[in-house]
């Protein structure tokens, strides 16, 4: 070692920074946007369009500055917002459950429940302002938990798989809330009667610094659920048990760890992150119960979010407010002749490009393998 | 000039970070017996794997019986005459005998049906020519692992390899079925086969083959004559330094009995009984050895004694305790410290952090839990620094380093100070050297008798007689899930030991002279 030039030291401290970022997921995970929306440009210029267009619609949504136009607007910030905030959450779920190893394909059912609660509680709780709503969140995130720590257990005691059994669900879920929420007074085959003012999460501050957006309450929500993801993940005996058995379970049970607990906890808690999408989705964006004519396909979103977000709570933040951009720039976007299903197309490409992730490894192999060739001419 | 059968020449194989074969050379000649020796890691299996077609090589050329080859698959090795018997055998179970070996090359009738007849006919007429006494029309599930070997044997011989090669292949074998496998071996030579054995036991090289090559860290160290060099001689070979073969230790100075397992019985995860009616006795200050053959209901025993599985009925005492029914966290909380016999499966968390490791077992209490479930991360670290200093952990990024990237020996040594560190009462131990270098060996040897010495109990799993006749002051064989006999190390003979392994009760002179003392204590 001591006779290692300077060059090669300088060499290999570069290898190493290259190696460390390829190693790190988040970087990974920003390359693959930037391929997402590289290739989304190219299939704009295929169709003759120009990508400028939505560019220009994507800074709109995330600023509400009008390039074209030269005017701004800040309700384009609140609906994108508006739109991020139950794929945060259900980003959430999915990321809680994959680190304790558990794959929650149930985010759709548990926000379903969640959000059928919300609407019983929005029409029959007590109408008293601020614990209306409040009541709606709780019974909500109660539901979700329910939901998917049912799952949870059904695992830990009769190994059920919980692939199955959320996937299942969705559609009990799905079904029991059209069921019930028919059964109301009033209702009719695809709404209900609109909720008492005192359950909605209208929040007036925001919708002033937004111009009338949909921006709600929930916000606060997302907030604390993504530091509360964090703290309990990151920084608590439970989130050490969890990760723990998700890394290597029968290490933790080994060691003491009770790995039933573990995994019935983490999908009651990935299911109260659901629910609460669900209650924020019900009361922030509506303002009457709705009898579901299909899925709002938030869960499922949430997968491709906590994918690319690597289920760690900031990541999972910042990949929800980006799919919420894909989604919120839409019409924008084809009020610029720009095809809106182009954002689908580039999520769908991020979520096919995370499983580069592999390539990446292959490429570490490889300069791994080259590296150890050399020196082993080194030594000679 | 000599004939060879097999050259391998320069040979280099890179896997990702390490180079597994550095230019090694390898010279077989025609009808001989040739043992490669190394270490685990040295390189041997690689090697072997090259030569069969398994992994192609990133240089140096193979030549078989002169003629220059490249070796693309192992249907390429058998077509050429080589064929190998692996140290985990690939049969199916609840296939016959001649049935596995015809798997793949089944002959057929015009008709398109299998022609089982004639192929037992030839299966039995090898197994007659070569002295291996295997039933052509046995199930693999009812015959011994020795008869299992056997059948891998007939299978290479049945597709006319004349070339075998053996990887590790006295490892799962009792001591009189080593015995048989090497008159096999003399067998096999008659009838004009080259063989190649692959092992790191000094013993079985000085027993039947007449040349050694020894390989360290992926490097060629040398070919011997094995007539004329000694057991020394090639331990030095392969570990790069004069060897100890025996540790230091003195007599053992039992106390009470700590661990007390009484008429335990554990089913195996198939459901039937792994550990029949088990008892057993390992005192404070010694060192308890069981010593079987793999799968004769060590692991279930040991599981049911820490907790991983359930005891079907019996008692297990720690100091007077029955804590059969206490969950793992309690049995730990009680006094037992466990060594896993799989370091990666049981272990460790290998994406956790090393610190992270070390606090396993001690997370949730002081000083790593605060108030309201949050843990003290900065006291996590500390704790892992002190025992990376105390057990000399080698780990790049020191409390940060991911066990995974930890090499076997650091691995254990990690696991060894965790379990040290909860000061058990008694203290389990499967396998702590399998797969490890001499170094690490030695050290983790040291420790055991360390912890004897400061008067904890110790039961220690092991597959390898040499490790529980160095280590033990006691040893219990165990065969079919019954204790067959337990002698005093000092008085211990190895072929009788083994006899004992092999279910022969009373092999010993010395055994059964604690088990005859009635049963008193606790009851």
């Amino acid at each position: 070692m001591a006779f290692a030039s300077k060059d090669s030291a300088k060499a290999k401290a570069r290898a190493d920074l290259f190696d460390a970022f390829i190693g790190s997921n988040g970087a990974i995970s920003v390359i693959v946007v930037v391929l997402g929306f590289l290739c989304g440009t190219l299939l704009i210029l295929a169709v003759g369009k120009n990508p400028g267009n939505m560019y220009a619609a994507l800074l709109q949504t995330l600023t509400g500055l009008d390039v074209t136009r030269g005017t701004w607007n800040a309700r384009y910030i609140g609906e994108w917002l508006t739109a991020s905030m139950p794929l945060i959450l259900c980003g959430l779920s999915m990321g809680f459950a994959a680190r304790t190893g558990l794959f929650n394909v149930g985010a759709e059912g548990q926000y379903i429940v969640g959000l059928t609660a919300a609407q019983f509680v929005a029409l029959f709780g007590p109408q008293v302002p601020g614990l209306h709503w409040a009541l709606a969140l709780v019974a909500g995130c109660l539901a979700g938990a329910l939901w998917g720590g049912l799952v949870g257990w059904l695992k830990a005691k009769y190994s059920v798989s919980e692939v199955v059994a959320t996937i299942m669900l969705n559609y009990v879920a799905y079904y029991l809330s059209r069921f019930f929420t028919q059964l109301m007074p009033a209702a009719n085959t695809y709404r209900t009667p609109a909720y008492p003012e005192t359950a909605l999460l209208k929040n007036g501050l925001f919708e002033r610094l937004t111009n009338g957006s949909r921006l709600n309450t929930g916000l606060f929500v997302v907030v604390i659920c993504v530091v509360f993801y964090w703290f309990v993940i990151e920084r608590t005996r439970l989130g050490f048990e969890l990760r723990a058995t998700g890394l290597n379970k029968e290490a933790a049970r080994c060691s003491g760890i009770k790995v039933t607990r573990s995994i019935t906890a983490s999908m009651a808690i990935a299911g109260a992150f659901a629910g609460l999408a669900g209650v924020i989705v019900a009361l922030g964006s509506f303002s009457y119960g709705r009898v579901l004519g299909g899925l709002d396909n938030y869960g499922f979103n949430g997968i491709a979010v906590a994918l690319v977000g690597n289920s760690t709570a900031g990541g999972t933040l910042l990949s929800g407010l980006l799919f919420g951009m894909l989604a919120s720039a839409q019409p924008l976007m084809q009020s610029r002749q720009i095809p809106k299903e182009v954002t689908w197309i580039i999520s769908g490409l991020v979520v096919v490009f995370i499983s580069l992730r592999a390539g990446f490894k292959m490429i570490m192999d490889w300069r791994q393998k080259r590296l150890a060739e050399k020196g082993r001419q080194r030594d000679e | 000039m000599d004939e060879y059968a097999i050259e391998m020449l320069d040979i280099t194989k890179v896997f990702p970070g390490v180079v597994a074969n550095d230019k090694v050379t390898l010279r077989v000649r025609e009808n001989e017996i040739h043992a490669i020796l190394g270490e685990n890691g040295a390189g041997k299996s690689t090697l072997m794997s090259v030569l069969f077609g398994l992994y192609d090589p990133d240089g140096g050329s193979i030549r078989v019986k002169g003629k220059e080859v490249r070796i693309r698959d192992p249907n390429e090795a058998t077509a050429l005459g080589i064929g190998m018997v692996h140290q985990h055998f690939k049969l199916v179970h609840t296939y016959t005998v001649t049935e596995n070996i015809i798997l793949g090359m089944e002959p057929r009738r015009r008709d398109g049906t299998i022609d089982i007849a004639s192929a037992e006919r030839r299966v039995a007429e090898l197994s007659e020519r070569y002295g291996l006494s295997v039933d052509p029309r046995a199930k693999i599930e009812s015959i011994t692992v020795g008869m299992q070997q056997r059948v891998e044997i007939l299978k290479i011989l049945y597709r006319d390899a004349d070339i075998l090669i053996f990887d590790e292949p006295t490892a799962v074998l009792t001591p009189q079925e080593i015995d048989e496998l090497m008159s096999i071996f003399e067998r096999l030579k008659a009838e004009g086969k080259t063989i190649i054995l692959i092992t790191h036991k000094l013993r079985e090289i000085k027993e039947a083959a007449e040349r050694c090559t020894v390989l360290r860290r992926g490097r060629f160290i040398g070919t011997v004559d094995v007539a004329s060099t000694t057991e020394e001689e090639m331990a030095e070979m392969m570990v790069g330094r004069a060897v100890k073969f025996r540790i230091d230790k003195e007599e053992a100075k039992p106390g009470d009995v700590v661990l007390k397992v009484e008429d335990l019985t554990v089913m195996s995860s198939k459901g039937h009984p792994a550990v029949k009616g088990l008892s057993l006795e390992v005192r404070a200050g010694e060192i308890v050895g069981l010593a079987g053959v793999d799968g004769n209901g060590q692991s279930e025993l040991i599981q049911a004694i820490t907790g991983l599985k359930p005891a079907k009925s019996g008692r297990i005492l720690l100091e007077g305790r029955d804590i059969a029914h206490l969950s793992i966290k309690e049995r730990v909380e009680a006094g037992i410290g466990h060594v896993p016999e799989d370091r990666h499966k049981h272990g460790l968390v290998l994406d956790f952090r090393l610190d992270e490791n070390l606090a396993l077992k001690t997370y949730d209490k002081k000083p790593f839990l605060k108030r309201l479930g949050v843990l003290d991360f900065a006291a996590m670290a500390a704790h892992g620094d002190g025992l990376i200093g105390q057990y000399d952990i080698r780990a790049g990024k020191g409390s940060a380093t991911k066990a995974r990237n930890m090499s076997g020996g650091n691995q254990q040594k990690a696991i060894i100070a965790r379990e040290i560190d909860l000061s058990p009462r008694l203290l389990v131990v499967a396998q702590p050297t399998r797969g490890l270098d001499v170094g690490a060996i030695e050290y983790i040897h040291k420790r055991v008798v360390a912890e004897r010495d400061k008067g904890r109990a110790v039961l220690l799993v092991s597959f390898e007689l040499d490790e529980i006749m160095a280590l033990c002051d006691r040893i219990a064989a165990i065969s079919k899930g019954e204790i067959v006999g337990v002698v005093d190390a000092a008085t211990a003979e190895e072929r009788a030991i083994g006899a004992m392994m092999a279910g022969v009760r009373g092999a010993h002179p010395a055994a059964g002279r604690r088990d005859e003392r009635p049963a008193q204590g606790a009851s």
